[in-house]
């Protein structure tokens, strides 16, 4: 069958297993020919190649809850559970997701491969700092558990790993609790991007902090854009308090014509935007999924960007050089007539200790480009920007960086390579993405 | 409300059980494999199940039926909804040359649920009033050359709801004659999926819908009626001819 990402570039053919529980998976890991690769898959909310290969291991069945603990706040489920599944378990007994990301349709498993971060990084960390222990089915077929405590390194390089350790079938993760599940919404406008980088360090103490940005403004309008910061609303003590309820919005059946998304729509679509928000009321109380997931109100928004699918670049910067490389970035953005709807900066915490995770303390800045063949050399001058910065590109959203980027800019790859080599040396889990990224033959 | 789930752990009862848990209800599941019933039991309690019990059985052994739903009652005290979900889906080729084989499909899909209903409807009568649903097949609507042996069972329980419904009509008791399309499940991992196939979930969903407003027979998803009224008015002399 045609799989893809969510990118919908690239395209390739592929087998899909799926697997009824963690027994069948480990049967079939270990019956697989030593020729033979394959990838976990999760909701297939990865961007670009990161779960693509021969065959795709799905997690569409080990989708369990297992144990609820909530004296101790910790949740442990199969790891084909979304994230939605678990806030809807969860918020009508007052706990949360200590980390979540732009959409509630990603698995478990995927959040841990990812190692995925939210809009409260700089204060929580990404998803894996709380994550407390996984069951992971490795090459061999055994099933192994690791944490911190336990099969260390295996922990490290599973986090964040892309699922080339072998494939996640159970976690257990720690909950937060909260006073109700609306959040009060404060929107900030800066009228260029110095202003937004300003009011980001000021309001660092908000648990919620996300900008969009205008990125086809140019001159002194560079990076004009709107900070959210959110925090959790106080209980009313009202049953709505920890009621969840799920939108169910419009869809977007088929791909639409790709040329509708041009340079003119892009500026159009950005400066309404901006002129909107900037009139708009600057602080609000939200829903949940309205405050987290406004795209996925949008059933397949993907499809918008035309049946060539679109790439999502996504780099971070450190906070020292994050000013100049975010503006070198979207100077040669615009100039080459290149926008995107949804443009976010946001502000990292520290770097964790897992081998291949994308945050590291510094800024990131997140573009969408419609797949075009004109694209590609730009985001390669992009790249060589994010290079001189000292930045380095999410391996979720990537769909085409080189294998020399990578190495450059992923410093703990050969320790990563030595562990895969451990626990995977016929080299069965191996993505499109590892084998372009040198990770796998 | 409580619920008791027969042939459990199949992906549409799975999915339905998960639509009652979330509700509340408590729940008694019936299926063969014991470890898939711990884990589905407690995933439902953590979806917010006020209860959950199961027992463990094949449902090939019909003496066991009784002793098997006796428990069950007994578990719940009384059942709101019984709803039957077990089935297998054959290789036909096979079925059809094989007549051991296609006993035992016929003995899974078709009079292993006579026997349960057989046992059901006195208890229902008993308490004067629920719903018991069962999920058959579009398969049972006509016998078509890909699928008829299993076809041929569902139809034999289609039919055999459709009398019992009238039966069990002054006792306030209701009967649902739930018919699936192509769902993309376990039982059909190997085909190839098309726009046609749907999910579990979707099902569930209906099948739950349809409980609850006391629909008779039930197409899951809708548009399946109109694909099955169609088949249905092929004439025969060009409907024999047709292998799909």
């Amino acid at each position: 069958m045609e799989v893809m990402g969510w990118g919908r570039y690239p395209k390739t053919t592929a087998e899909l297993i799926q697997p009824a529980d963690s027994q069948a998976l480990q049967k079939f890991v270990s019956s697989q020919k030593k020729s033979a690769s394959c990838i976990g898959r999760g909701s297939g909310r990865s961007y670009g190649d990161s779960a693509l290969s021969e065959q795709l291991v799905s997690s569409r069945f080990l989708d369990n809850f297992l144990e609820l603990d909530e004296q101790q706040q910790t949740l442990r489920c199969g790891s084909g559970v979304t994230l939605g599944d678990i806030l809807k378990v969860c918020i009508p007994r007052s706990l949360f997701l200590p980390v979540l990301p732009g959409t509630k349709a990603v698995s478990v498993g995927g959040a841990i491969a990812a190692d995925v971060h939210g809009k409260n990084h700089h204060l929580d960390g990404s998803f894996c700092a709380h994550v407390k222990q996984i069951s992971i089915v490795l090459a061999s077929g055994e099933l192994m558990s690791c944490s911190e405590q336990e099969n260390v390194e295996l922990f490290r390089a599973t986090c964040g790993g892309m699922g080339l350790t072998g494939v996640i079938v159970e976690a257990c993760l720690s909950l937060a609790s909260i006073p109700s599940s609306y959040i009060n919404q404060k929107s900030v406008v800066a009228r260029n991007l110095k202003e937004c980088f300003e009011h980001i360090e000021e309001n660092a103490d908000s648990k919620y902090s996300v900008a969009w940005l205008d990125c086809l403004a140019t001159g002194k309008n560079l990076g004009r854009s709107v900070l959210y910061l959110g925090d959790h609303a106080a209980a009313k003590n009202r049953k709505t308090d920890t009621m969840y309820r799920e939108r169910s919005g419009l869809g977007v059946p088929f791909s639409t014509p790709s040329f509708l998304l041009n340079k003119t729509t892009m500026s159009v679509f950005n400066s309404s935007y901006f002129a909107l928000q900037k009139r708009k009321k600057s602080s609000a109380t939200l829903s949940c999924d309205d405050y987290f997931f406004p795209l996925d109100g949008i059933a397949n928004w993907n499809r918008l960007y035309g049946s060539n699918g679109f790439l999502q670049y996504q780099f971070v910067m450190p906070s020292e050089s994050a000013f100049e490389g975010i503006t070198s970035v979207l100077e040669k953005a615009s100039e080459n007539g290149k926008g995107s709807f949804l443009t976010v900066l946001k502000k990292f915490g520290e770097a964790n200790e897992n081998l291949l995770s994308f945050p590291e303390s510094g800024y990131t800045l997140t573009l969408d480009f419609k797949n075009e063949a004109a694209l590609f050399a730009l985001l390669e001058e992009l790249d060589r920007i994010v290079l001189a910065h000292d930045g380095r590109l999410y391996l979720a959203k990537d769909a085409r960086m080189s294998e020399e980027v990578f190495k450059a800019s992923y410093p703990n790859w050969e320790r990563f390579m030595a562990i895969k080599k451990k626990y995977d040396p016929d080299n069965c889990f191996t993505s499109l993405q590892s084998n372009r990224l040198g990770l796998t033959p | 409300m409580k619920v008791l789930i027969i042939g459990a752990t199949s992906a549409i009862a799975k999915a339905a059980a998960r639509n009652y848990a979330e509700q509340g209800c408590s729940l008694h599941l019936i299926a063969r494999r014991e470890d898939q019933l711990e884990l589905l039991a407690s995933d439902l309690t953590v979806r917010g199940a006020s209860k959950v019990s199961h027992s463990v059985l094949d449902l090939n052994k019909f003496k066991e039926h009784e002793k098997i739903l006796d428990a069950a009652f007994t578990e719940l005290g009384g059942v709101d909804i019984a709803l039957i979900c077990h089935g297998s889906l054959p290789d036909q080729d096979k079925v059809e040359k094989n007549f051991k084989q296609a006993q035992k499909e016929i003995n899974t899909n078709g009079i292993s649920v006579i026997s349960l209903l057989t046992e059901l409807a006195p208890k229902f009568i008993e308490q004067q009033q629920g719903t018991i649903a069962v999920i058959t097949s579009v398969a049972g609507d006509r016998g078509r050359q890909p699928n008829f042996v299993y076809g041929a069972a569902k139809s034999l329980v289609s039919t055999y709801l459709q009398g019992l419904r009238g039966k069990l009509l002054p006792y306030n008791i209701h009967i649902v004659d739930i018919r699936p399309g192509l769902v993309d499940s376990p039982m059909t991992a190997q085909f190839p999926k098309g726009p046609l196939w749907s999910s579990p979930e979707r099902v569930a969903e209906k099948i739950v819908k349809s409980i609850r407003r006391g629909s008779h027979t039930v197409y899951a998803p809708g548009y399946w009626r109109i694909i099955m009224f169609v088949v249905g008015v092929i004439p025969e002399f060009v409907f024999k001819r047709l292998k799909f």
